[in-house]
């Protein structure tokens, strides 16, 4: 029998660096992935930390990792030139496919945005990209991610990039995600599909905007962020109710998801 | 068939069985209790029968040999990531029929939650083999009938009951029927005691609808519980760990990654890294606990986690009676049906 907690190398093949604080890892791997889907990065001697998988190219996944806790720091000190200890992938991931044809919403705060990356990338590729709207939102200028990616989404579809605050002089949105939903100007919000993903007081606003607006329940996607020892099922911190987020999740349906109680 | 033996015979057993297994069994540690000259009966490796307590309850459950408090996974070394070893001579374990009932729910969750089977518990699992102690009469706190976990059947190698200062043992096992063949007074149909009647009783309710997890029931338990995690770590039937990771202060390149018991009724057990938390309040973990063993786990495998063996209300330090929450659990469940009826019926 494999044992499943033993890591795997990985070689870091590229670093790309969005703000002082958050940086992508471009991590080698080969085999199935879907974005939503996290691995646990494992620094021995400080620990394992549970990183979403916010790209996937033909030979690589990228983690896109903010300095926050003992493990990301760590990851920051000795990345360079070397490889991570990876496990995973874990969870059940975004299944792009339920977005082809037809209005869709992608609203997403902070890091959130780097689960629903590859799906905001699946969206701008498609044929009816000016159905998609993406509202995205970071803390502050400084505190944007994927800039890049910024520019070809804002090309490709519907992108409403906005910031909490900012300092004077700067020209972009400002405001929270919320405030743009009821303006989306949807032909059908009762058939329209959403995304949700970001830090919990944000998810809870923007369902709530979203269901003003017409969007039924069934038709919102919310991945959710838990703590994760695991990934297998074992640890039980991530569990809540009778779900645990790294088996039946991260990504859930709403109908599931509101009944979902810490 | 059964065997009937003297203190004597069951020694000579133990210690033939010695010889293949390591025992562990419920011991009474003198003086170490939590109160000034009280005793603690929990599990240890015994080196002789005279040192099993088939007499009291253990305060702490026998999982911990399946389930270590601290157990170490991997050693690291600059370049290699290696398994800890573990002692491969064949387990004893000594328990009674509410835990026997308990290792089908570590099972549960080490083995058949998720797609893969937890390789450090089951090369555990592997090692270990049951003795039942019998239970001639419930103890303070159990509700092991109410929860149908007071009779076990099976799954044991032998059963003993200590009544009058005579042995008696069922031994399903042909293997080691030798053993206590050998060693017996004599040899009659034996079938270990079970109680049918406990003190305390509770009603476990069918279906518990959401609006109890906002129900004022759990604020008291944000101002009673002090979120030490005994429950947890008393309980058969808890198997939460959090992984850490520690290296040698003479080598810091050299470490270990271990996991060590977690109780979610203390502080940190949902700390995410950026400072979120998900139950703040003792009262919320108190809802998240109890709804577990009385409820979600069943609404993920068919059966309810809770053993009823009574060893959280016996440890608790602030005296909140589990069983009580249960049961006013069960009167909310009960009063927000009548009063869905009483809408629908206008």
């Amino acid at each position: 029998m494999m044992n499943a907690y033993i890591p795997f190398a990985s070689e870091i093949m590229e670093v790309i660096r969005h703000t002082e604080k958050e940086y992508t890892f471009r991590m080698h791997f080969e085999g199935d992935v879907k974005p939503g889907q996290f691995f646990e990065v494992s620094v021995p001697k400080y620990g394992e930390a549970p990183i979403s998988v916010s790209g996937i190219g033909p030979d690589y996944v990228d983690l896109t990792m903010r300095r926050v806790g003992r493990v990301t720091n760590e990851v920051f000190e000795t990345y360079a030139g070397q490889s991570l200890l990876l496990r995973g992938p874990y969870g059940n991931g975004f299944d792009v496919d339920l977005y082809a044809g037809g209005e869709t919403v992608v609203v997403a705060g902070g890091t959130g945005v780097s689960p629903v990356r590859g799906v905001i990338h699946a969206l701008s590729a498609m044929p009816d990209a000016k159905d998609k709207y993406v509202i995205a939102g970071f803390k502050s200028p400084d505190d944007m991610l994927f800039r890049e990616d910024l520019k070809t989404w804002a090309e490709k579809l519907n992108l409403i990039l906005t910031v909490d605050g900012a300092p004077e002089g700067y020209e972009g949105n400002i405001g929270l995600v919320t405030q743009y939903i009821a303006d989306l100007p949807l032909r059908g919000p009762s058939s329209a599909k959403a995304v949700v993903v970001g830090p919990p007081p944000m998810m809870r606003f923007t369902i709530i905007e979203l269901q003003k607006k017409g969007f039924k329940d069934e038709n919102i996607t919310v991945s959710y962020e838990r703590k994760m020892c695991c990934g297998l099922g074992k640890c039980g911190h991530c569990r809540v109710n009778d779900k645990y987020i790294c088996l039946d999740g991260p990504v859930f349906n709403y109908t599931e998801g509101k009944l979902m109680m810490d | 068939m059964g065997f009937v033996m003297s203190a004597q015979g069951f020694d000579q057993v133990i210690s033939e069985l010695q010889k293949e297994y390591r025992v562990f069994a419920p011991v009474c540690k003198k003086g170490a209790g939590r109160y000034t000259d009280t005793d603690v009966v929990m599990y240890d490796e015994i080196t002789a029968a005279p040192e099993i307590d088939l007499v009291h309850k253990s305060d702490y459950s026998f999982k911990e040999f399946l389930n270590p408090l601290s157990e170490t996974l991997f050693f690291f070394t600059e370049q290699e990531v290696k398994e800890a070893d573990l002692n491969k001579k064949k387990v004893l374990i000594f328990l009674r029929s509410c835990d026997m009932h308990a290792v089908k729910r570590l099972d549960q969750i080490y083995l058949a939650n998720g797609k893969e089977e937890d390789w450090f518990y089951r090369r555990r699992r592997d090692l270990v083999h049951f003795a039942l102690i019998g239970c001639q009469s419930t103890f303070e706190n159990c509700f092991c009938v109410d929860m149908k976990s007071n009779q076990m059947d099976d799954g044991y190698l032998f059963s003993v009951d200590c009544i009058n200062g005579m042995y008696y043992s069922d031994v399903p096992e042909n293997s080691i029927k030798g053993i206590f063949a050998a060693a017996c007074e004599t040899e009659q149909d034996v079938s270990p005691c079970f109680v049918t009647e406990n003190k305390v009783h509770v009603t476990i309710p069918e279906d518990v609808p959401f609006e109890i997890l906002k129900d004022s029931l759990w604020d008291e338990y944000s101002t009673r519980c002090i979120g030490c995690g005994r429950c947890n770590f008393a309980c058969p039937t808890c198997t939460c760990y959090t992984m850490q990771d520690v290296f040698y202060t003479d080598n810091g390149k050299v470490g270990e990654r271990r996991r060590v018991g977690a109780s979610c009724m203390v502080d940190g057990y949902t700390n995410v890294a950026g400072g979120g938390q998900y139950r703040r309040s003792q009262g919320e973990r108190m809802r998240f606990k109890v709804l577990h063993k009385i409820y979600d786990y069943r609404k993920r495998f068919g059966y309810d986690m809770c053993v009823g063996c009574g060893r959280c209300d016996d440890i608790c330090p602030e005296y909140i009676s589990y069983t009580n929450i249960i049961n006013k659990v069960n009167a909310a469940c009960e009063a927000a049906k009548q009063g869905a009826e009483e809408v629908k019926n206008g």
